[in-house]
């Protein structure tokens, strides 16, 4: 009996407590990060944003989050109410459960597994479904021509994103995400003799894909400027014409949810990770939590002033650019990364 | 042991419930979705096994791409299923005769596999041991090393295959605008306005 609790009960129970902490923690950043990009926005728009709710408006998501749970939720007659209801609950989860294998510093990930980047490429290609369900089931033209719009611009971005990640693994030999991170301690910078800083990331090595991963996160996360599936000109809200109240929050949740992930994955994949920008001893003193949380966060300001400044794109005009732009530079990149590291000897 | 016996339970029951779910739900959109279920379950089975690799490129290939394609087809589709389906149990016979074909040849690749060594010895790639090398890097060593040049002419069928399709559908129409994006981007104001100078009182 022992043996039982100290193999299976014992393990089970720390693994809860972890994924509790970090969902925890998870959301609470998403609450800040949707308040965050509201008063980028307004500033932007020289606004003031929400500012009422609490001290400079810091607990507007929260006011938020109660005003959805109390109102009642309506579900259209002509709906297909199983499915209406599980799309919002797929779209969260998926998102949601893509966190499991993100590493927030040395050693602190829930499950170190060694196809972690496969694992978030399979789930958050996964995200779509939400949205096709959620915009059949509401059995309306717009829901559905949003959930038209989305499947087939989320499909084609995946294919860039792909090869983007690609060319990051052909540069570190591992799918592992620690190990992605691990390599980046040393690259271009300590190549060229100088001591280990932000310069060894793979964002300076890989430019090019490091620009085409940030513009593809956008549309795959359906951020403005492409966010066709719910043009407000055009569809209303797309896919979420019809949802209301906390099935409605929940789609907020799944998406922002999936925004802070592609944050903390193009921190992964591009600037480092948890190592900190120079080896200074006061920087190397400070936790790796705090780069990482830092980096991501500089990463969602990013993706805050996109919203901001760049008109939405025309659906047309989104699809040459998946797949007459970045589909050809991301296979030639493949390509050129591969030789440059045969020829050189540079591949783990 | 225990537990992955119970996760193997798990996963094939599941798996099986819904695949008879794919054909027996009126719904065809319903239908869809169990396969999607049916898909997830094959994947557990394999990461049980060890082949996380096939697992997640089961789930990126055919639950994100192929299925997403399908489940789109199916609800564009404007079909009454149900009539369709009234004679369906005709074809039972045939479908289970195909089902005993497989079910035949299965047990004769399993059981020629148990049953003599040779066939076991013979295989040209031993699996190496997990400790050793991951799977992803043991299916890399099989498909790009080993078996190069199979895996290229595998690529061109699939690329014949696809200028096929292209070919099938591609038609250029004449009288509809283009936008040409290299042309727009390469205007200068030279070519593009025109300086008119009007006398007052006579318009152009």
């Amino acid at each position: 009996m022992d043996a039982f609790i100290s193999t299976y009960v014992w393990p089970a129970v720390i693994m809860v407590a972890q994924s509790l902490l970090l969902l925890v923690a998870l959301l609470l950043f998403i609450a800040y990060v949707l308040l965050a990009d509201r008063k980028i926005w307004a500033a932007v728009q020289m606004r003031r944003g929400p500012n009422v709710v609490g001290p400079w408006g810091l607990f507007q998501s929260f006011a938020d989050l109660l005003k959805f749970v109390f109102k009642e939720p309506v579900i259209p007659a002509g709906a297909n109410k199983a499915i209406f209801l599980l799309a919002p609950l797929v779209s969260v989860t998926l998102a949601l459960a893509t966190w499991a294998v993100v590493p927030l510093n040395e050693g602190w990930v829930i499950a170190n597994i060694n196809v972690g980047i496969l694992y978030i490429f399979a789930i958050s290609s996964l995200e779509v479904y939400g949205i096709i369900m959620g915009g059949w089931a509401s059995n309306s033209k717009y829901p559905f021509l949003g959930a038209l719009r989305s499947a087939a611009q989320m499909v084609s971005y995946e294919v860039s994103i792909g090869f983007v990640i690609v060319t990051v693994l052909l540069c570190v030999g591992s799918l592992n995400l620690t190990d992605i991170v691990n390599s980046q301690a040393d690259g271009l910078g300590t190549r060229l003799g100088l001591p280990p800083s932000f310069l060894d990331w793979h964002w300076l090595a890989l430019f090019p894909m490091f620009i085409v991963f940030f513009i593809s996160a956008l549309a795959e996360t359906n951020r403005p400027p492409f966010d066709l599936p719910e043009a407000e000109s055009e569809l209303v809200a797309g896919f979420m014409v019809e949802y209301g109240s906390t099935p409605y929050m929940m789609f907020m949740l799944g998406e922002y949810a999936a925004i802070c992930l592609m944050c903390a994955l193009t921190t992964i994949l591009f600037l480092g990770g948890w190592l900190p920008p120079v080896d200074f001893w006061l920087i190397n003193w400070v936790p790796g939590i705090v780069w990482f949380v830092l980096k991501a966060s500089l990463v969602f300001f990013m993706f805050a002033m996109v919203k901001a400044f760049v008109p939405r794109y025309r659906y047309d005009q989104l699809m040459r650019l998946g797949w007459k732009v970045f589909l050809p530079i991301s296979l030639a990149m493949v390509v050129i990364v591969a030789f440059v590291l045969k020829l050189t000897g540079w591949s783990a | 042991m225990g537990l992955q016996a119970l996760f193997f339970y798990l996963f094939a029951f599941v798996a099986v419930a819904s695949a008879f779910m794919v054909i027996a739900s009126r719904n065809p959109v319903y239908s869809v979705l169990f396969l999607i279920l049916t898909f997830f379950n094959a994947a557990g089975l394999f990461l049980l096994t060890g082949a996380e690799f096939l697992a997640m490129i089961l789930l990126v290939v055919y639950v994100g791409a192929v299925a997403v394609l399908f489940l789109f087809v199916v609800m564009m589709l404007d079909i009454d299923f149900a009539a369709l389906r009234a004679g369906a149990l005709e074809y039972a016979p045939v479908g289970a005769l195909i089902g005993v074909i497989l079910a035949v040849e299965l047990i004769v690749v399993v059981g020629g596999a148990t049953l003599s060594p040779e066939i076991a010895k013979n295989s040209a790639m031993p699996i190496p041991p997990v400790t050793e090398r991951t799977n992803t890097a043991a299916l890399g060593d099989v498909l790009y090393t080993h078996y190069a040049y199979f895996f290229q002419i595998a690529g061109l069928v699939l690329l014949v295959a696809m200028i096929g399709a292209i070919v099938l559908t591609l038609r250029h129409r004449q009288n509809i605008k283009r936008q040409d994006v290299s042309a727009q981007v390469a205007r200068t104001p030279a070519t593009a306005v025109e300086v008119v100078k009007v006398k007052p009182g006579q318009g152009i």
